[in-house]
């Protein structure tokens, strides 16, 4: 058994799991945090994408006695009481989402794109965008809304960070 | 997940210690291993993590100008660690897999494991890098021995690679639609010394040196002397994705495509 001490979606907690242990297995049945989704077996869907310490990992392939230590987020913990994350409200918006089933990485690899852009100074363009989802799968919508709701949610998480500051 | 034993050293030497033991094997990033466990393509009883040893990460030069490169780096702090030093390599790292893969991968699991189709070892054969271990230091040209062979024997750790850094230099994938690996990948690098052109994707005995492209690059470094050049389709891979006819033709094209872009 691994003792782990990890902070997930800003909840500090210490765990102890069998060595083995995914951390996609370690988020849906340790935890019942089942909005992390397991879409495949070969690390190729992304439905499982979570961040760890801010960046985006596929859970899936992931130990969960490796995140010792770190603080995780899940799809459960970006949205602020019923306020919705950005990202989820322009996916909402923009019908990014008809199963649903590979949303939760959609959104979690959208949001680390757009930070990684926004601290890197470049811009996010729509073939960026397509080109950052390399690692997502979707098998209903075709891309073309997923698209679109990631380039407007960056638009208002940059106007969001703007107000804040 | 079958159960196995993890170890955490924190350390090198306890990393060789956990490793001596019976049925032992090393796990970096995890992003070649896991998906292997999952499949039951290996079961070791006890992974040894190369993931928390300070020692194994990082990115730093030495008295040569060489870049010395922690074998536990990820792909995505090289892409963003070598940028200005040698953007050739920070493309290929960048370009591996997709964002969350490049944040746990790593440039010692990718050396270790030689995938006939993986980017790094074109880079580390291309620019005659030196592969580092706990106990040795081998150049690239000994390193690579076939499809996901190399010189490293049991219990051995990938701890750096050194890569001379080209005056020139560029990395151009033809990727494999699904994977996202390499279907043809080709790695150029000009040193004052010479040319040296290194082919992934393409082989069935991995990662090789096209030298008789790198023969007439060393006498005028320009695309257009390569015209018409390909190697013999003989022993190039051939699955559903290409034949090893096109895989032979594509490496010619992809050569060209890097000496323009270095
Ligand atoms: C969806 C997906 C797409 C990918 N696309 C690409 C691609 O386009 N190009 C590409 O090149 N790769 C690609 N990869 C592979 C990826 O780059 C891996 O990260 C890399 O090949 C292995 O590095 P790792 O740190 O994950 O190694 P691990 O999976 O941890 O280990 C791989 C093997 O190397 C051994 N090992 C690891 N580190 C050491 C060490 N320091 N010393 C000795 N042995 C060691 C392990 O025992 C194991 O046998 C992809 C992977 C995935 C899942
Ligand atoms: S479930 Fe993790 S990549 Fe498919
Ligand atoms: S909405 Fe169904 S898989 Fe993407």
């Amino acid at each position: 058994m691994a003792d782990i001490t990890v902070t997930v979606n800003g909840k500090a907690m210490r765990r102890s799991v069998p060595d083995h242990t995914l951390l996609s297995e370690f988020l849906r049945e340790t935890l019942r945090l089942t909005g992390t989704h397991v879409g495949c077996d070969t690390s190729q869907c992304g439905a499982c994408v979570v961040h760890v310490d801010g960046r985006a990992v596929k859970s899936c392939t992931t130990l969960a006695a490796s995140v010792d230590g770190a603080a995780v987020t899940t799809i459960e913990g970006i949205a602020s009481g019923s306020d919705l994350h950005p990202m989820q409200a322009a996916f909402n918006d923009h019908h990014g989402l008809q199963c649903g089933f590979c949303t939760p990485g959609m959104i979690m690899s959208g949001i680390d794109m757009v930070n990684r852009y926004k601290a890197e100074g470049r811009a996010l363009t729509p073939d960026a965008i397509r080109h950052e989802l390399e690692g997502n799968i979707c098998r209903c919508t075709g891309y073309h809304n997923i698209v679109k709701a990631i380039e407007d949610a960056a638009g208002r998480m940059t106007s969001m960070a703007t107000a804040a500051e | 997940m079958y159960a196995f034993d993890l170890i955490r050293p924190r350390t090198l030497a306890e990393a060789v210690a956990a490793l001596a033991e019976d049925g032992a094997q090393p796990v970096s990033g995890g992003q070649t291993l896991i998906p292997t466990l999952k499949a039951r393509l290996a079961q070791p009883e006890r992974l040894v993590s190369l993931w928390n040893i300070p020692e194994l990460r990082g990115i730093c030069e030495d008295d040569a100008g060489r870049l010395c490169i922690g074998a536990a780096t990820t792909h995505a702090a090289v892409a963003a660690g070598v940028a200005d030093r040698f953007p050739a390599l920070a493309q290929l790292a960048g370009g591996i897999g997709d964002p969350a893969v490049r944040s746990r991968g790593t440039l010692g699991g990718s050396v270790a494991n030689n995938d006939p189709a993986a980017c790094y070892p074109a880079a580390v054969l291309a620019t005659g890098a030196t592969v580092v271990t706990d106990r040795r230091q081998i150049a690239a040209d000994d390193w690579f021995q076939g499809m996901f062979a190399t010189a490293l024997e049991e219990r051995e750790i990938v701890t750096e690679v050194r890569f001379p850094v080209p005056a020139r230099a560029a990395y151009v994938k033809f990727v494999q639609p699904a994977s996202r690996f390499a279907m043809v990948g080709v790695f150029v690098a000009q040193f004052a010394d010479g040319v040296r052109v290194a082919v992934t994707g393409a082989a069935e005995d991995g990662v090789f040196r096209w030298t008789d492209a790198e023969d007439r690059l060393s006498d005028r470094f320009d695309a257009t002397v390569l015209e018409g050049m390909a190697p013999p389709a003989d022993g190039m891979i051939g699955d559903i994705h290409a034949t090893p006819a096109y895989r032979a033709h594509l490496v010619g094209v992809m050569t060209r495509r890097a000496v323009a872009a270095a």
